[in-house]
């Protein structure tokens, strides 16, 4: 009621103060920084993952090596067509490839995290399998034993 | 806005503002989960084939072309897989056709533990989505027979246990599933 009575003949609404504005939009940026993480790649290939029920987190992130295998998004269906394709990095190789790319995961890691290293396969879910096991084989060949297959969880019904 | 006493403290905003815009940009929520798995590595040619497994401890799963699923050999809906496989790895009526099992120590206590492997074939033509399903099946058919191993040994779920009562669990109920060599680059 004071409030009202000491700015007698005001009639205007005082201006809200922006001076928390900032805190919270600081409050915001922290929030997204600790919650995300840096997109590594930009997907050149379509994966949409399978659902699959008893799916684990994976523990490490820093210690994966990603293989993403789908057909190649619409831009770039012109070049390589709509057949499945390997994606290491930023381009699309062949399982010739994944050798060197392996060979260069692992030189990325200390010594004692080498063993640790877990390939993560991102495969969409309409890709047939003998891609994958050609993948597959391929990383046997490199002792890159530890895989986890890409999968989503389903939605809680 | 305001632009009267508070100059300073609008730029921090829009410079967080800034900031906060690009870390929506750049960035991804992050959650990758999938199921993990080891390969085996490849065989040495001398020593390849000599660890013969007992017909009896192996049931071969596999995927047609036509994303077909046969258990045994016989065809299969996915919706009982998981209990054939249970049954497969608890054999509770000590079936002959069944795998054997045999008292392990660990840990200082002595467990039943089957023998039985889960052979995983597909062919090259099975879609990745019904390959996946399926290795969901076994896992999780593995993992609620370690729920129900757990219940009776320590009276909690599996995810509750200690970590060194997981890895007792996880000795007791092995997850025995190979993954086999894709038939047309495998020799014969």
């Amino acid at each position: 009621m004071s409030k009202f009575g000491s700015s007698s003949n005001k009639k205007e609404v005082p201006e809200a103060s922006s001076n928390s504005l900032s805190d919270i939009v600081f409050m915001l940026l922290f929030f997204f920084m600790v919650t995300t993480q840096m997109r590594e790649t930009e997907q050149k290939v379509k994966v949409t993952m399978p659902v699959a029920s008893e799916v684990a987190k994976l523990e490490r992130k820093d210690l994966s090596a990603n293989i993403l295998i789908g057909s190649p998004t619409l831009q770039y269906q012109a070049m390589y067509g709509t057949d499945a394709r390997i994606q290491l990095n930023d381009s699309f190789k062949t399982v010739a490839d994944i050798r060197d790319f392996i060979a260069a995961e692992r030189d990325a890691m200390s010594e004692a995290e080498r063993s640790l290293m877990t390939v993560n396969l991102k495969v969409d879910q309409d890709v047939r399998m003998g891609i994958v096991s050609d993948v597959k084989q391929e990383l046997r060949r490199c002792s890159a034993l530890k895989i986890m297959y890409s999968a989503r969880k389903p939605a809680k019904d | 806005m305001a632009r009267r006493k508070i100059g300073t403290i609008g730029s921090t905003a829009d410079i967080a503002f800034l900031l906060l815009c690009y870390f929506l940009m750049t960035t991804t929520m992050g959650d990758q989960s999938g199921l993990q798995r080891r390969l085996p590595p490849i065989p040495d040619e001398k020593q390849a084939q000599d660890q013969k497994v007992n017909r009896r401890n192996i049931i071969i799963v596999r995927i047609n072309s036509a994303d077909k699923l046969f258990a045994g050999s016989e065809p299969m809906d996915i919706l009982y897989l998981k209990d054939k496989i249970k049954e497969f790895l608890t054999n509770p009526a000590n079936d002959p056709n069944l795998p054997e099992k045999e008292a392990k120590e660990i840990e200082g206590k002595t467990y039943m533990v089957s023998k039985g492997v889960i052979s995983l074939q597909n062919d090259r033509g099975t879609s990745y989505q019904a390959y996946l399903q399926v290795q969901n099946e076994l896992v999780k058919a593995v993992n609620e027979l370690r729920d129900d191993f757990s219940r009776a040994n320590f009276g909690k779920k599996f995810s509750k246990l200690t970590e060194e009562e997981q890895d007792i669990v996880k000795k007791a109920v092995p997850q025995n599933i190979s993954e086999a060599e894709p038939k047309d680059t495998g020799k014969k």
